[in-house]
């Protein structure tokens, strides 16, 4: 296991996707620290341009793009963690007890998976959305996450079914250890690495879709997030009056978090999957 | 019979971040035309990464710290690692890896395989010719053309190991290593896959074998001369009935002793193993590396590296000989 | 090899397998692994089960131990159905050594951790010296320093402790019966020799029954009482390890006995 530490540790794209997402995690946490503007409090005009007093110039109804920036990534990152979470706890409660029960669970749960993978998410996301009375930063986070765990559940399925003829577990099995606690100590460590994995590609999703959801319209009330920002210039038509400093920071952000995230992902898989590695 | 291939002195290591693990020390060995040399000991006593040296396959982490080989009576300086003419491999010496077809291509056809092969050869061959050319050799192997239409998972363990054997050795090359091409295999696809081997040298394909196992009455049956390797040394050098029939080492001697047949004798005593483990190359133990588990110990086996008494055609590295040798 | 204390006395069988069958998948693609196999163990008796690979007899070591649940036929110990003790009952009679002794550890466990789940089987509520004390007498018996293996990791163990110290797992519980499923394949021939020694003691010294999967006919010849010879699922031929292998009557033990490489 060390050696797996020490050789992502030497592993040039996770570090470099590491160090990226750390820095735009400060910038989210620490900007709002130093930065104590309120980014939903105008600071000037209709698109004013960049300026020494809003140095990412405002939006279209006058705030400090730069502060919301800050305080959108944060609310994003916020959004995609939460749903990231609760997209993986429920893949992997499903995907174990599938794989590891097999039989009539395995179809059953499994039937349940493919159905909600066939219907595009997007759809279920925004019947829900329309369907909350109140579209806070945790009820789109829940929103987002209860409805993207299908993939995960297929891949920790999977993972389980291959686990579960391992000799450890008939080991385990043999000193009368319970479905429970074999799933617990017996097959989750050694998916460790594994659901980590996706949680991260959970997280770049949670991010985006909670983007989707923002630019028509369905975002977050009362707070500002990267999506609501992109819907906040779209709506303002700043591509066609050229106010690029309202719409290219948000997206160049998202593109930046999901970039580093799916690096992340794909150095963790390079490390964990030897196969890959040798290719 | 003359001299296929020699090597002299070979040191060869893993280097793990700043620890080095010497896993060859010192081993000369000699393999003449037409014949099967086995190598044997036990797991971790060097003899897969003698078998990676032999085969000019080393790479990082693996360096060859020192040794000379005569190949066909020109030299190749082992260590020059990059500078190890490459174009030998398949041509001059190929290898036949342990459960080989695992590790290939799962969507692949074992005629696209040997197409693979063909072609990095002979570039501008044509697939029906590499077919028909790799068909023949079926054929005059005994085996089934209809192979050739198959996926890797069709093919029950001891034919994909033929096959793999097959492809393999079409470019003809002079030299076959096979790094315990049976060991993951029952009884039955051993001696298929030994046949197969025996009928390559009857047929001139290949003219002679590096056969590593640990499994001595396969060696038996197969080696015409054997090197019994420990803790990165060779302990015993002999023809298969000097090894068998009169080993000299008591490392040889336990080995053999170990074995277990179906035959009378085993089941009329208890067969003691021998005791201990194969030490830890980080810090083999001093004098004679098998001192620690050796029955036989003198004190002077602790101190000093014992040479090796005999010719380098038949000698065995123990003190115990010495006297032998004197008298 | 000494022999065996009295084997084949006329008293209950220790296990009474009958009419064994287990199909895995269904409709066209349905095959036996393990076809109509009876055959049945004395108390203190070694019983060989030897076959290639796929001829059945690791779904049949699975079955014996009830990790598996047959298709149909039953399973007979102690005179009474197997099926009528619980798992945990039947799990406290009947262990098992498997055959990879790196995959058999949970490799996050120490070893102490692994020989404590297994504890938990035992009846009564042991004191935290009682487990000590049962963890340190297993790793004895094993030829084990207890002090020096419990607190290792797997990946600290050789190949020869690791399975030794699955031995010792499995004694600590005193079973009535040691399923052991091909316990050497991983293993060089010298420590080979050693395991099955410690078979062979094990038996001597607590009357333990032993079935012992294997592909090699050697192993089987120098350690057990009788041998069962399993082919494509079914059993093909039964008999005293001399018997097998001098007098072989079936065309598939033939042709294994001939394909073993001889030393002589």
């Amino acid at each position: 296991m060390n050696l797996f530490l020490r050789q992502l540790l030497t592993n040039g794209r996770f570090r470099f996707s590491v160090v990226l997402m750390l820095l735009m995690v400060v910038f989210a946490v620490v900007g709002p620290m130093v930065n104590h503007h309120n980014p939903l409090f105008a600071v000037g005009g209709r698109f004013d341009p960049p300026s020494p007093r809003a140095f990412l110039g405002t939006d279209v109804i006058g705030n400090d793009v730069w502060v919301q920036l800050m305080h959108g990534t944060g609310t994003s990152l916020k959004i995609g963690l939460l749903a990231g979470a609760i997209a993986t706890f429920i893949g992997v409660v499903i995907g174990t007890l599938a794989g590891f029960l097999g039989g009539v669970v395995d179809e059953a749960l499994m039937g349940l998976t493919n159905v909600i993978i066939t219907i595009p998410t997007i759809v279920i996301l925004i019947l829900l959305s329309v369907a909350v009375e109140t579209r806070s930063l945790v009820s789109l986070g829940i929103i987002i996450g209860v409805t993207s765990w299908p993939w995960t559940a297929r891949a920790v399925r999977a993972q389980t079914a291959s686990l579960r003829t391992r000799e450890h577990v008939d080991v385990a099995r043999l000193s009368g250890a319970r479905t429970f606690s074999i799933i617990l100590w017996e097959i989750l460590p050694y998916m460790f690495s594994y659901i980590f994995m996706a949680f991260v590609l959970q997280l770049a999703s949670g991010i985006l879709n909670e983007a989707a959801l923002s630019l028509l319209g369905l975002g977050p009330d009362n707070t500002i997030s990267l999506g609501k920002m992109l819907q906040f210039a779209i709506q303002g038509e700043a591509v066609r009056t050229g106010a690029y400093w309202a719409f290219l920071p948000p997206t160049i952000l998202l593109a930046l978090i999901s970039f580093s995230l799916l690096l992340l992902q794909s150095s963790m898989d390079e490390v964990f999957n030897p196969r890959l590695r040798r290719a | 019979m003359g001299e296929l291939m020699s090597v002299q002195g070979i040191r060869a290591a893993y280097a793990v971040g700043e620890r080095k693990i010497l896993a060859v020390d010192d081993v000369s060995l000699t393999l003449r035309k037409g014949e099967v040399l086995g190598l044997a000991g036990e797991s971790g006593c060097g003899k897969s990464t003698l078998a990676t040296v032999l085969a000019l396959a080393a790479r990082p982490p693996l360096y060859v710290k020192s040794g000379k080989m005569l190949l066909e009576g020109k030299p190749i300086d082992l260590t020059l690692q990059h500078q190890l003419p490459r174009e030998l491999r398949g041509q001059v010496i190929s290898v036949l890896p342990q459960g080989a077809m695992n590790s290939l291509n799962p969507t692949a056809r074992v005629r696209d395989l040997a197409y693979d092969v063909l072609r990095a050869h002979q570039p501008g061959i044509k697939r029906p010719e590499a077919y028909d050319r790799t068909r023949e050799r079926l054929e005059q192997l005994g085996l089934p053309a209809r192979v050739l239409e198959s996926y890797p998972h069709q093919l029950s363990g001891g034919m994909k190991q033929r096959v793999v054997a097959v492809i393999s050795t079409l470019l003809n090359p002079k030299i076959l290593i096979a790094d315990e091409p049976t060991s993951a295999l029952d009884v039955s696809s051993q001696k298929s896959v030994v046949n197969l081997l025996n009928k390559l040298l009857d047929t001139g394909v290949i003219s002679s074998i590096v056969f590593i196992a640990h499994d001595l009455p396969l060696l038996r049956e197969i080696a015409d001369r054997i090197a019994i390797m420990y803790a990165g040394k060779t302990a015993e050098v002999g023809t298969n009935k000097d090894i068998i029939d009169a080993p000299k080492h008591p490392y040889t001697q336990a080995l053999i002793g170990s074995i277990l047949v179906p035959e009378p004798y085993v089941r009329q005593r208890r067969i003691e193993g021998i005791e201990g483990s194969p030490p830890d190359l980080r810090s083999p133990p001093s004098g004679c590396r098998f001192h620690p588990r050796c029955k036989h110990a003198m004190p002077k086996c602790a101190q000093t590296e014992p040479p090796e008494f005999g010719t380098p055609e038949r000698f065995a590295a123990c003190w115990l000989l010495e006297e032998t040798v004197k008298s | 090899m000494t022999q065996s204390p009295s084997v084949q006395s006329v008293g209950t069988a220790l296990l009474e397998v009958s009419h064994l069958t287990r199909n895995f998948g269904s409709g066209k693609n349905a095959i036996s692994a393990v076809k109509d196999v009876s055959f049945s163990l004395q108390p203190g008796e070694i019983v060989a089960v030897v076959g290639e690979s796929g001829s059945g007899k690791s779904t049949l070591a699975r079955l014996v131990l009830r990790l598996l649940a047959p298709s149909s036929g039953s399973i007979g110990f102690l005179g009474g159905d197997a099926n009528a003790l619980s798992t945990a009952d039947y799990w406290r009679d009947v262990q098992a050594v498997f055959q990879d002794p790196y995959a058999s550890f949970n490799q996050f466990y120490t070893v102490q951790r692994i020989l404590g789940n297994a504890l938990a089987l035992s009846k009564e509520r042991l004191s935290g010296a009682e487990r000590e004390r049962r963890m340190r007498d297993g790793l004895v018996a094993v030829g084990l320093k207890a002090e020096e293996i419990l607190g290792k990791w797997p990946h600290q163990l050789s190949g020869g402790q690791r399975q030794r110290v699955m031995m010792a797992r499995a004694l600590m519980l005193q079973p009535k019966l040691l399923v052991a499923d091909e316990p050497t394949s991983a293993l060089d021939a010298s420590l080979r020799v050693s395991v099955l020694n410690l078979l062979s003691d094990l038996r001597k010294r607590y009357g333990m029954s032993i079935l012992f999967i294997t592909h090699d006919i050697g192993q089987a010849y120098y350690l057990c009482d009788r041998m069962l010879v399993m082919y494509q699922g079914e059993l093909v031929e039964q008999g005293t390890v001399e018997e097998v292998v001098r007098g072989a009557k079936h065309p598939y033990t033939q042709r294994l006995l001939a394909d073993v490489p001889k030393l002589h």
